[in-house]
């Protein structure tokens, strides 16, 4: 009896260390559509061919889908991800919540010293990282170098509004199609509301003073937003307030637009032979500063890979987190795909190897611009928040929708600049005071 | 005279109905055109309607991917299986409601409708935690439930005016002869029903197939049905307008095919009790 038990006991611990050793784990990982990320998903097998033992299943939503999504998620502890995809505004909020692993001994060979340090910083919580960057990006103004001939100027190295009006003015010829600016007008606080901010902030401006108090009534935002509705009007494509980043996207690519300012990602669409009829004739520059300033206020996004605290297959999503955003995965993407797909924006090193400079000339530029984007002091003014084209609050996401709906109806024609801004200061006051601001 | 203004009439009706149809049906046609352009093609502000180089790569694209069949056969679950268990409920309940009502018949008629009043969102979070709790986050089971509860209301209100329409006596006549309550449902009131619940069944079928909110609410990796595989292919930042529209018409042609085929169940379970 006792031997037979034996045995049996044996042979089922057997099975047991058997199944364990095979055993597979499964992780999810929820991500945004774009093309850095699909990209990611298609070299999943080079990832198994490393980690056998390491399943991964994917999760594809657009952004503000997937925002919703995850955002469930983890704030009911759901459980339903082991690795997510958010943006450096979500990052230091959920990591102040408790929700994100802190990320810490990625590998001998993951080289965190060589992450940009304006990308790391925005995600680093109580000194700890709290998510990985996969892909990042600032704004910058691109122009038609050509129309910029052809009205006589010439592009100074850090252009200030006045010239930009001054050139949208000589490039714009409405019989021809072409408008001299292009700039986002639909709402949404990742839309409009992204470049007006960040234009605010460089036009000295800020959303909150040290009290929490908004600023609307102030000068600035009626600076901005005078400047911003009187570009449009004059000089912007006709329909612009319900245009986005896409939509500006196709006008530019199509020669109708002489400058558009946003995301430094957009210039490798618009120099892409293949996409652009404009590719040999595009020109980068600074976002533009104030009149005798020096704040550009361009913003920076990345979006990164975070792991929930609530996820069970901790070390499996931290393998794949290290693998996807490590100098391997790089040099994976560059013999696979080709240098120029290798996701932007995270690394030194990507912009001091040579290869990447000659098929990406616009690289050099983005690189300044996400170095001078100064997320820990946005405004010329001092300002108890950290962010950029954002206010880094949880609060932020409503608000600054509902201003941007008011900024957006401006320049539909429907209300005002006042009659915005005076919306935009009340329904801001409300909201703080709800979310009982000023905390102490 | 009066013949020829009759006529002129017809032509001006049968003119208003197609210019109708096709407005409503262009969105569906600039969508399945969208489909086969370049990604270029499909952002040109100045758009060709047919004159383009036609291409599949945005399918083929869509296909290696995303597992399209995965997706249409968690659709195809949720749907028919949300629809058919709302009818189980939802048949005793109409009955009762048309051939028995109380005094109080009609407050929980409205009662029902007033739930769609609600906006789902306001729901959400205490329908994630029961759904976390009871282990059915990513789940068909889950969304069979979720979606059953969503659609009930509709599907016992469409029974319920059917029923209506069935002469009492009829099920009296039965029930002289002898009939059970269940060989008087079984027997004499279903047969008189077909119709009514097949149009019931196609109309949630459909309603069930483009529900998003909860689709995508409730699911991650395994359970997600062709809304998410839509959601997918979205973006507000990089071109995707002609793969978002490839993986649109690849979700809705199962359910404009089974449309077509149903359109006389359809029409007349929409319009059924409409007119007297």
């Amino acid at each position: 009896m006792t031997v037979t038990f034996r045995t049996l006991a044996g042979a089922s611990l057997l099975v047991a260390l058997m199944g364990s050793a095979s055993a597979q784990t499964t992780i999810t990982v929820a991500t945004v559509n774009n093309g850095d990320m699909i990209r990611m998903q298609r070299l999943t097998p080079a990832f198994n061919a490393l980690h056998p033992d390491i399943k991964v299943n994917w999760v594809t939503l657009e952004e503000n889908v997937l925002r919703q999504r995850v955002t469930t998620d983890i704030a009911s502890k759901g459980g339903q991800y082991d690795v997510l995809t958010i943006g450096n505004y979500e990052v230091p909020i959920w990591a102040k919540q408790g929700w994100l692993m802190p990320l810490e001994n990625l590998g001998a060979d993951y080289d965190q010293a060589d992450l940009l340090p304006q990308v790391a910083q925005g995600l680093t919580v109580d000194g700890k990282l709290h998510a990985v960057p996969f892909y990042a990006e600032s704004s910058m103004l691109m122009y038609r170098t050509d129309l910029l001939a052809k009205a006589g100027l010439k592009m100074p190295e850090n252009p200030d509004w006045d010239f930009i009006a001054d050139a949208a003015a000589k490039m714009t010829d409405k019989s021809a199609g072409i408008y001299g600016i292009c700039l986002r007008g639909k709402a949404g606080w990742g839309e409009n509301m992204a470049f007006l901010t960040s234009m605010n902030n460089s036009m000295g401006g800020a959303w909150f003073n040290m009290e929490w108090k908004p600023e609307f009534n102030g000068a600035e935002w009626k600076k901005t937003l005078d400047t911003y509705l009187k570009l449009m009007k004059e000089y912007g494509p006709p329909g612009s307030s319900s245009n986005g980043f896409n939509e500006n996207l196709a006008l530019f690519q199509t020669g109708k637009c002489g400058m558009w300012i946003d995301a430094t990602v957009a210039a490798s669409f618009i120099s892409d032979p293949k996409e652009s009829q404009v590719a040999d004739k595009v020109g980068f520059a600074p976002s533009p500063v104030r009149k005798g300033g020096s704040n550009h206020g361009n913003w920076l996004w990345s979006w990164n890979l975070a792991i929930p605290a609530t996820t069970s297959k901790a070390e499996a999503a931290k393998t794949f987190v290290a693998w996807a955003t490590s100098p391997a995965y790089t040099k994976l993407v560059a013999e696979k795909e080709g240098i120029a797909n290798v996701p932007p924006g995270t690394r030194t090193s990507l912009y001091k190897n040579p290869d990447y400079l000659k098929v990406a000339p616009f690289a050099e530029m983005t690189l300044k611009e996400i170095e001078s984007a100064n997320t820990q002091k946005p405004s010329d003014q001092p300002v108890p928040y950290t962010g950029g084209q954002f206010v880094a609050i949880p609060e932020f996401q409503a608000i600054g929708t509902a201003v941007g709906q008011q900024f957006s109806a401006a320049l539909a024609g429907t209300s005002t600049a006042d009659q915005a801004l005076a919306a935009a200061q009340a329904l801001t006051t409300r909201e703080m005071t709800r979310a009982g601001y000023p905390k102490k | 005279m009066a013949r020829e203004a009759s006529k002129g009439h017809k032509a001006a009706v049968t003119v208003l109905a197609w210019g109708v149809a096709l407005l409503i049906f262009f969105p569906i046609l600039w969508t399945f055109l969208t489909s086969f352009k370049t990604e270029g093609e499909a952002i040109n502000s100045h758009p060709s309607f047919l004159f383009f180089d036609w291409t599949l790569e945005n399918y083929e694209t869509v296909n290696q991917r995303s597992d399209y069949l995965a997706h249409f056969w968690n659709s195809v679950v949720i749907s028919v299986g949300s629809t058919v268990l709302g009818l189980i409920i939802a048949v005793p309940a109409a009955w009762s409601m048309a051939f028995v009502p109380g005094k109080r018949t009609k407050d929980i008629l409205m009662w029902m409708l007033s739930t769609k009043m609600l906006p789902a969102v306001g729901v959400l979070v205490p329908i994630y935690l029961l759904a976390r709790d009871a282990g059915l986050l990513d789940t068909k089971t889950g969304l069979v439930i979720v979606l059953t509860m969503v659609n009930l209301p509709i599907i016992v209100w469409m029974l319920y005016t059917y029923f209506k329409e069935i002469p009492g006596e009829i099920l009296e006549a039965a029930r002289m002869d002898g009939a059970t309550l269940s060989s008087e449902i079984l027997y004499v009131l279903t047969p008189m029903a077909v119709p009514g619940i097949a149009s019931t069944l196609l109309l949630n079928v459909i309603l069930a197939w483009n529900e998003s909110f909860w689709t995508l609410n409730l699911t991650a990796a395994s359970a997600a049905p062709l809304t998410a595989f839509i959601a997918s292919y979205s973006s507000p930042e990089g071109l995707f307008y002609a793969k978002l529209s490839a993986a649109s018409t690849m979700a809705i042609a199962p359910i404009m095919i089974l449309g077509w085929f149903s359109q006389k169940q359809l029409v007349r379970g929409l319009t059924f009790g409409a007119v007297k």
